[in-house]
């Protein structure tokens, strides 16, 4: 067992300076692997900081319930206590007839002429704010037909439009990463394969004595998918760094942008989990190219 | 160690190497297989290591059935068998010691094992002392006994070699072929191709003769 551990340190150790004696293309392929993982890197944080964004209005959406003028305060409480026990509510705002009225009056300017009016003309309000997972523009519009039958319910209106468009732009860049994430995590197997294929290529002598004195295919796959690995882990990590460096470069900006909308918005990089996995998919990739590129190789080198 | 019944091959494009070959090789014997460039020999060694299966006929070796032997079991039937080459086959980038060592990695042999085991197999081959050179400042005498060496040193049962002296002068290639005929007094089981008879009559063993794939001659030398 340790000097089979140890033959594996030897390999990976052996399979370092095979890729430092060709620094040109390990740097262009460690170069090109991690552009390749760093452009569906960027794109989860722009959606995962946009979802951010999101919740941070609760979706973006809001019922806005008006009671007929017959509701008096302490039924709208009531009625407000109850729609909050609702699982797809987090939780309901109650405006009294009097504070929209007073709010009104602070904001409209109109305060004297409403003052002439001989009663109250504004109804009470409850705002329904639907929890996070149920901010989808279905399962919004089928809440707003129930809350509309409810008999205290004069009108429920809800603001479909943007709520709509937003999420409609969102599942569209979720799908848009997905294809591209699949897209390039092809472009990194070909990549790698070629270099490792170029790689047996170049070693075709040797790989062909150590077959010839009994190598097992194992043994002669175990170096080049050592190289794989470890192109795609150095890919990985360069792919970390650009993501890092872009965020620099926009997060001032942004920062400008989120205080000119009186947000304290920050932007999020990777976390530390989400950079392991960067990491991880690097190896595997490197690893599923090179054990691909050499399968196909070393059948190529055999009788049957 | 080696019987062939009835052994044909022939390459795709047509071309029949060999035709219903059948000898056999017992144990701890030695014998000289020969015949002119293209009667069959590179061929019939191919064979013996699972380079080429055959078409028809069955091979045994080492008690082994070649024609039933599973893809994945043929680098563990390799190891039993010692193959030097004309043209050596060694690793440029490598020194003499990491060379010979190398069917010793493949096994995953214990580092000081492997030391110990070269080192003796250097020494029979006359080569101790020149162990961290690199094979392209050797000449062509000593490269060749550092392919044998290599084929030596995890003590197959089995040696072939493809006109081991093609290049050598007269003395040299004796004293390669003196040494296989050393292996064989220890109890290898020893295959030479060569077209050179001065060795056959030296030694005085058995020969195996190929003509245009077919075997003409199969005992004493003629």
């Amino acid at each position: 067992m340790r000097a089979y551990l140890l033959r594996h340190v030897q390999v990976l150790l052996a399979s370092l300076g095979q890729l430092a004696r060709m620094p040109g293309s390990t740097i262009m392929s460690v170069g090109v692997i991690g552009i390749t993982l760093a452009l569906p890197g960027l794109l989860y944080l722009l959606v995962a900081n946009a979802e951010r964004v999101s919740s941070e209005w609760h979706g973006g959406s809001h019922v806005s319930l008006f009671l007929h003028d017959t509701v008096d305060n302490d039924q709208a409480r009531k009625l407000a206590a109850q729609l909050a026990k609702r699982m797809d509510v987090d939780l309901v705002r109650v405006v009294s007839a009097e504070q929209a009225l007073s709010e009104f009056k602070e904001l409209s300017g109109f305060g004297e002429a409403l003052d002439a009016l001989p009663a109250n003309p504004l109804p009470s309000l409850l705002v329904v704010i639907p929890k996070a997972q149920y901010g989808q523009p279905t399962t919004l519009e089928k809440m707003v037909l129930e809350l509309k039958s409810l008999p205290a319910v004069e009108l429920a209106q809800l603001d479909m439009e943007w709520v709509q468009r937003f999420h409609v732009i969102l599942t569209l860049t979720r799908r848009a990463l997905i294809v591209l994430s699949v897209l390039l995590a092809l472009a990194v197997l070909l990549i790698v394969s070629n270099t490792i294929r170029l790689a047996i290529v170049n070693r075709r002598e040797e790989i062909e004595i150590i077959q010839l004195i009994g190598g097992t295919d194992r043994f002669i796959r175990r170096p080049f998918l050592y190289s794989g690995m470890l192109q795609g882990f150095l890919g990985g990590g360069l792919a970390i760094v650009l993501i890092a460096l872009c965020l620099h470069l926009l997060r001032p900006p942004i920062q400008v942008l989120a205080s000119l909308y009186g947000s304290g918005f920050r932007v999020v990089g990777l976390s530390v989990v989400e950079s392991l996995t960067v990491l991880a998919i690097g190896m595997v990739l490197g690893w599923l190219a090179s054990r691909w590129s050499v399968g196909r190789h070393l059948t190529r080198m055999q009788p049957a | 160690m080696i019987r062939f019944s009835q052994v044909s091959k022939r390459y795709p494009n047509g071309y029949e190497a060999l035709k219903r070959i059948s000898f056999t090789l017992e144990r701890e014997k030695m014998a000289f297989l020969v015949g002119h460039s293209g009667a069959g020999k590179s061929t019939l060694l191919k064979l013996i290591t699972l380079v080429e299966r055959s078409s028809h006929g069955q091979i045994v070796v080492n008690s082994k059935n070649l024609v039933k032997l599973p893809r994945r079991q043929i680098p563990y039937f390799r190891r039993e068998v010692g193959v030097i080459f004309q043209d050596h086959k060694l690793l440029h980038d490598r020194t003499v010691f990491d060379n010979v060592a190398l069917p010793l990695v493949v096994s995953d042999v214990g580092h000081r094992e492997t030391g110990r085991r070269v080192r003796a197999a250097l020494d029979k081959v006359g080569l101790l002392g020149k162990e961290r050179l690199y094979p392209i400042t050797l000449s062509g005498g000593e490269q060749q006994r550092v392919g044998i060496a290599r084929a030596v040193v995890n003590r197959p049962p089995l040696l072939l070699a493809d006109e081991p002296t093609g290049n050598l002068d007269a003395q040299l290639s004796d004293e390669i072929m003196d040494l296989f005929h050393q292996f064989n007094q220890y109890g290898v089981t020893v295959i030479i191709a060569t077209h050179e008879h001065r060795h056959i009559q030296r030694l005085n063993k058995p020969v195996l003769e190929l003509q245009d794939g077919r075997l003409v001659h199969d005992g004493a030398p003629r």
